[in-house]
């Protein structure tokens, strides 16, 4: 992003020349307080929202410059995971994720294929009949992360992925984001959740009032060859969740 | 291919899921479809009678009776038939006329028969009963219909050219009278244009009415599925593929709708119209369109609406 400035209809000035850079492959965390202008950011990546000044570019292109016909197509390239998981009561697990795909024309065949897969990553290849008022919040919350993921996007970002989690549903859901991470996409998480945060010990850009007021590495940068079993167990030694569940 | 499938059955989902809308916008297509197909008949009818009349309009000469000597009588004065001789006399003169297209001529006897007729089918014999036998009030005429109606009024003056004194004298002194149903045909002209006008609104009104409501309905869809046409955003669907199910949605009510109001007017054709052919003649008059190009008008008219209702609201709902 490139001195990007959101200001809203009534003079509300979401974000204020925000630059910031964000690598392929790398795991970001965005934080800051309520109203700080996060959502704004993630809503400019996704062409939901125009920048009133500046660039967005992704992967060198200005995607504020793209036409709407083109916009669609952006999206099928960006995973997006919401705090209010946005999934389709009236369709059960399988649906849902195939959802995701039946609308950019694939083929059945490859729905097949993918679907499954995805579950699989997120640890609910057990439950593909079911429907989402049959699962509990984190499992709706890793429904939601396959449909996002099976697509195999190069970005995805989570806006407030474990708001409404408690502590261990929540290392389960970043322990699957670090697991889609480490397949080589970009995540950028967007989270209050300053505990969790510090123990990922990954990048944290911190906005107030619109602005990046910190971009660092949080505690010191783990390698990257830890194994999302080692990672969910050395977050939970560190925020002191006992109870040990199935890692994914 | 799979994508058309998976629209009809993405629209037919949402039908089921929000029944009531759907259904209401059913019958308000099913109503209008009935109505206007009851009205096209009806507007065919008119118009095709209303041409009859204007193809019967023409001039009735009337003459006068003659006493025993061959004398014209005053007009009210019941006499004799004139002699055929000065029939056929002024039968040329007539003809003879610019613009002329036909002569007739209905003599006394006809006349009272034509009369009689008109009565027996009324079952009122009792009236022509009255007639003296011997004595027909009645006068022969002829029936002169001009090449163009516009010519009427040139040919009416050819037979009362102005006399001596100014006034309009009849080239024969045989005429009595001259009728015109040009009258008759200005009343009957003008009830049916307004009867068609007003048909015209209320089948335009109709349409609007039942195009809003399509409208509403898909509307209603759109805010009950709001949730899954963010979804179809986020995931980057494109507006078309979001556009589509809707469509489909809209479609279906308006092919149900039309279908529905096509089955009972067959019943209606059946069951009222058909028996009723022999003893209203207008109904079998042949000036209405037969039944199946009706009911593929009404069809596709129908689905041509519920599909505007369904984009319209789309174009506005819809930004992405």
């Amino acid at each position: 992003m490139r001195k990007v400035t959101k200001v809203y209809p009534g003079g509300h000035v979401a974000l204020e020349h925000v630059s910031l850079r964000v690598d392929r492959g790398e795991f970001v965390f965005l934080v800051g307080p309520t109203g700080c202008g996060k959502t704004t950011l993630i809503k400019t990546l996704i062409r939901e929202l125009q920048p009133t000044e500046g660039e967005v570019l992704i992967a060198g292109r200005d995607i504020s410059s793209l036409s709407d016909k083109k916009v669609p197509q952006l999206r099928r390239r960006i995973g997006t995971v919401f705090q209010d998981y946005k999934l389709l009561p009236s369709r059960n697990v399988y649906d849902n994720v195939a959802y995701a795909l039946q609308v950019i024309g694939t083929s059945r065949s490859e729905i097949r294929r993918k679907v499954p897969d995805a579950l699989r990553l997120v640890g609910l290849a057990d439950k593909v009949k079911n429907f989402p008022d049959q699962l509990s919040g984190g499992e709706q919350q890793r429904l939601s992360v396959a449909r996002a993921f099976v697509n195999h996007p190069p970005l995805l970002l989570a806006d407030e992925p474990t708001g409404n989690l408690d502590p261990n549903t929540s290392i389960g859901i970043m322990q699957v984001l670090y697991r889609i991470n480490r397949t080589g996409t970009t995540v950028v998480v967007v989270t209050h959740d300053r505990e969790m945060v510090d123990k990922m010990r990954r990048r944290v850009i911190a906005l107030d009032q619109g602005r990046v007021v910190r971009d660092q590495a949080a505690g010191t940068y783990t390698a990257d060859d830890e194994s999302t079993r080692e990672f969910a167990a050395r977050l939970r030694d560190e925020m002191g969740v006992d109870d040990e569940r199935p890692s994914y | 291919m799979g994508r058309v499938f998976f629209f009809i059955g993405e629209g037919l989902r949402a039908l089921r899921r929000s029944a009531a809308p759907g259904l209401a916008s059913i019958v308000t297509v099913g109503v209008t479809v009935l109505l206007v197909g009851v009205l096209i008949p009806i507007l065919q009818a008119t118009n095709g009678k209303n041409n009859d009349v204007r193809d019967e309009v023409g001039l009735r000469v009337f003459l006068s009776d003659v006493s025993s000597t061959g004398q014209p009588l005053p007009a009210g004065n019941i006499g004799e038939q004139a002699a055929p001789a000065q029939v056929n006399e002024l039968r040329s003169e007539l003809q003879a006329i610019p613009h002329v297209k036909t002569v007739s001529f209905v003599s006394k006897d006809q006349a009272k028969q034509i009369l009689s007729q008109r009565f027996e089918t009324e079952n009122r014999e009792d009236i022509t009963a009255q007639l003296p036998g011997h004595r027909n009030p009645l006068p022969a005429s002829f029936n002169v219909t001009p090449d163009d109606l516009s010519n009427l009024s040139s040919v009416r003056a050819a037979i009362t050219p102005p006399g001596a004194n100014g006034q309009p004298s009849p080239i024969s002194p045989l005429i009595g009278d001259i009728g015109e149903s040009r009258d008759d045909a200005k009343t009957i002209t003008t009830v049916s244009s307004a009867i068609r006008i007003s048909l015209i609104v209320i089948s335009i009104l109709l349409a609007i009415v039942s195009l809003l409501l399509v409208a509403n309905t898909i509307r209603l869809s759109i805010y009950a599925r709001r949730r899954e046409v963010e979804v179809m955003r986020l995931v980057g669907a494109t507006n078309w593929f979001i556009r589509w199910p809707f469509m489909v949605e809209g479609l279906v009510c308006g092919l149900i709708g039309a279908l529905v109001a096509i089955g009972l007017l067959f019943l209606g054709k059946v069951v009222v119209l058909d028996p009723l052919k022999h003893s209203f003649q207008w109904i079998a008059s042949g000036h209405t369109m037969g039944f199946m190009p009706l009911a593929l008008v009404l069809l596709f008219g129908a689905m041509a609406i519920s599909a505007m209702g369904s984009g319209f609201t789309l174009r506005r709902f819809l930004r992405i």
